[in-house]
């Protein structure tokens, strides 16, 4: 084909938005074939939230997969921008609201990129913000395959997933004083130390869900059903992956061992000893394969920051008294509150810690002008986030880069061609948060 | 919406009344319709150990053909808002809303472009439940509450006017700050 033919051959034309419903059947009445188009979505049990397909099959097989989103647009990057440095944490924890602890982590990390005091955030805190990271991992990981049983059709492996996950949310409340949307990792630290009591929970917790995982293992992993099911479904090779900017397990199922806390290590990931589970299969089972081995690693890593946790004293906050939050929390009759030695503090001996206590907490600290990417590896892949300061007390702009969103354009590529039930299948192991996607 | 709405008024109606409010609130057959954290919750209400199987509740209706509850979890957009309201239209009458969360009640911290301030925007909501999300034991009170109210609702003309009376009592009702002399 000459250059000349190449640029009068028709372009195939792909609309961002999926476009209007009467148009979308109009156009496939015009083209005279057999074709149905399927709405899946917005409302629909298996998509994992308020995602919508539009396929096009023909017969069972499926021939165009469109995707659109938005349908949970929050407009968290743009209220961040009116919220001082600190505020922020408690917009992007609600974005990927299954893996809350990795948006705080990596927006906290960007922060402390942007004002230059990354390595002096305290050890203890860096171990506690690993060991949270990890539970979360876990607790992601198991709702993920909970709703991937749950979409095949077998509510026990729900049921199971959940209870394993109730495990971990427990620990986190210990923690955290919530369930969900923690709002605990903060920039240049964590916002309160381990209360009494924590590692010992944590440690007959960390028992309680690797025998938990050993059952789900076993009611999954070799069950005839879940395999014929998954195994060769969705396929996805390597090179797709790469080209489609895929990150996280399902990159991994295709062999290639990328995994940032390894290649780009972060809060001190790279003393830990622990392994990047892989697969070569490039299919649904291998991701599920992916995360089952990914929970055993962060179960081992949970464990060595447990035994360090036990041993490493110090602060929890940056020691610089211009950025750290200048308050403890304290639980009280009527819960969690300043602790009354702080407040005695401010109000009764220092006027200028009271000063300083004000200026902090209304106006918050100031950012120097630039702009800095920080990246974590989140349950679901690379969760990245671009910060642009002006200087002041707020972000000029706040981007992430969520991993579920990038993933979801893989989605084509995997079901083209396929069944209409590999549909459910592809999605689930492609695991999109669409809190993440839309934000 | 079946025979008892048109049986005449009169001594038997309050009988019946029992029966079909004990009959709706022991079989409640909510939507399958999650939005955000709220909706991994609302999953996690169902679980093995909070079981909502207790109430009758356990069989979510993928079909809003099917439900007579439908429950907001989660914030809701400008662009899902005719989405839930088509999935309400399509609920067969009698049906509840319950509004879980601060984002599906007020917006909540989301007070901004994106998000409709409160889904009672768009659809009747009955119970409105804070929190962000809401534990499941808040969940389950939540339907507990709204169990009550479905097994004391009226049937055909008393029921309208049940429904008279508790509008004219919410209109008149008088906030708290006021009833201590206004704001302080």
């Amino acid at each position: 084909m000459t250059r000349t033919e190449e640029r009068a051959a028709p372009v195939e034309y792909y609309a961002a938005d999926v476009g209007d419903w009467d148009d979308i059947a109009a156009s496939a009445v015009a083209s005279g074939t057999d074709r149905l188009v399927v709405n899946m979505g917005p409302q629909h049990p298996s998509t994992h939230g308020v995602l919508r397909l539009v396929l096009t099959l023909d017969g069972e097989t499926v021939e165009n997969v469109r995707m659109n989103v938005g349908y949970l647009h929050t407009g968290i990057e743009k209220s961040m921008e009116f919220r001082t440095w600190t505020q922020g944490v408690a917009f992007c924890t609600r974005m990927d609201y299954l893996a809350p602890l990795f948006n705080e982590a990596a927006y906290s990390l960007a922060v402390e990129r942007l004002l230059g005091v990354a390595d002096r955030v305290p050890e203890r805190a860096q171990v506690i913000r690993v060991m949270m990271m990890e539970l979360n991992r876990i607790s992601s990981h198991l709702v993920a395959i909970a709703t991937f049983g749950l979409e095949l059709g077998a509510s026990t492996v729900m049921t199971n997933g959940f209870l394993e996950r109730e495990r971990v949310l427990e620990t986190f409340e210990l923690i955290t004083g919530v369930r969900m949307n923690h709002g605990y990792i903060r920039p240049g630290g964590v916002v309160q130390d381990l209360p009494p009591g924590a590692l010992d929970r944590v440690r007959r917790v960390v028992d309680e869900i690797r025998e938990g995982i050993a059952k789900l293992a076993k009611l999954l992993n070799a069950n005839p059903v879940f395999v014929s099911r998954t195994r060769d479904v969705a396929f996805l090779d390597l090179r797709g992956c790469v080209t489609l900017g895929v990150t996280g397990p399902v990159l991994r199922s295709a062999g290639l061992p990328w995994d940032l806390r390894k290649s780009q290590p972060y809060c001190g990931y790279e003393t830990y000893d622990f392994e990047v589970p892989v697969q070569h299969t490039g299919d649904a089972y291998g991701r599920h394969l992916v995360r089952m081995a990914e929970m055993e690693q962060s179960l081992r890593i949970v464990e060595q920051c447990v035994e360090r946790l036990a041993s490493l004293r110090g602060p929890v906050m940056i020691e610089d008294k211009k950025i750290g939050w200048p308050a403890r929390l304290a639980l009280g009759a009527d819960g969690l509150g300043n602790s009354p030695r702080h407040i005695a503090e401010i109000m009764g001996s220092s006027m200028e810690a009271l000063i300083h206590h004000f200026k902090l907490v209304t106006e918050g600290f100031k950012a120097p002008a630039g702009q800095v990417y920080a990246a974590v590896e989140s349950p679901r892949g690379e969760l990245g986030v671009h910060l642009v300061s002006e200087g002041g007390t707020r972000p000029y702009r706040a981007h992430f880069r969520d991993p579920s969103f990038t993933n979801l354009q893989a989605l084509p590529a995997m079901c083209e061609g396929g069944q209409v039930a590999d549909v459910i299948a592809a999605v689930a192991s492609l695991d999109p948060l669409m809190g993440g996607v839309d934000r | 919406m079946g025979i008892e709405e048109r049986l005449p008024g009169g001594f038997l109606l309050g009988s019946v009344e029992k029966i079909a409010g004990w009959a709706r609130k022991s079989s409640l057959w909510p939507a399958t319709f999650g939005l955000a954290c709220c909706a991994i919750e609302m999953m996690a209400a169902g679980d093995p150990r909070h079981d909502l199987a207790r109430f009758g509740m356990e069989r979510f209706s993928a079909t809003p053909r099917q439900a007579d509850l439908l429950v907001v979890a989660g914030r809701v957009s400008q662009k899902m808002a005719p989405v839930i309201r088509s999935i309400y239209d399509q609920m067969p009458d009698p049906k509840w809303v319950i509004a879980m969360g601060v984002c599906a009640s007020s917006g909540g911290m989301f007070n901004n472009y994106a998000v409709v301030q409160g889904v009672d925007h768009i659809v009747p909501v009955d119970v409105y439940l804070p929190g962000c999300p809401p534990r499941p034991e808040m969940l389950l009170d939540a339907i507990v509450k709204l169990h009550d109210r479905i097994g004391q609702a009226r049937l055909g003309e008393r029921r309208a006017r049940q429904v008279a009376e508790r509008d004219s009592a919410a209109l008149t009702w008088t906030p708290p700050a006021e009833a201590l002399g206004g704001a302080r």
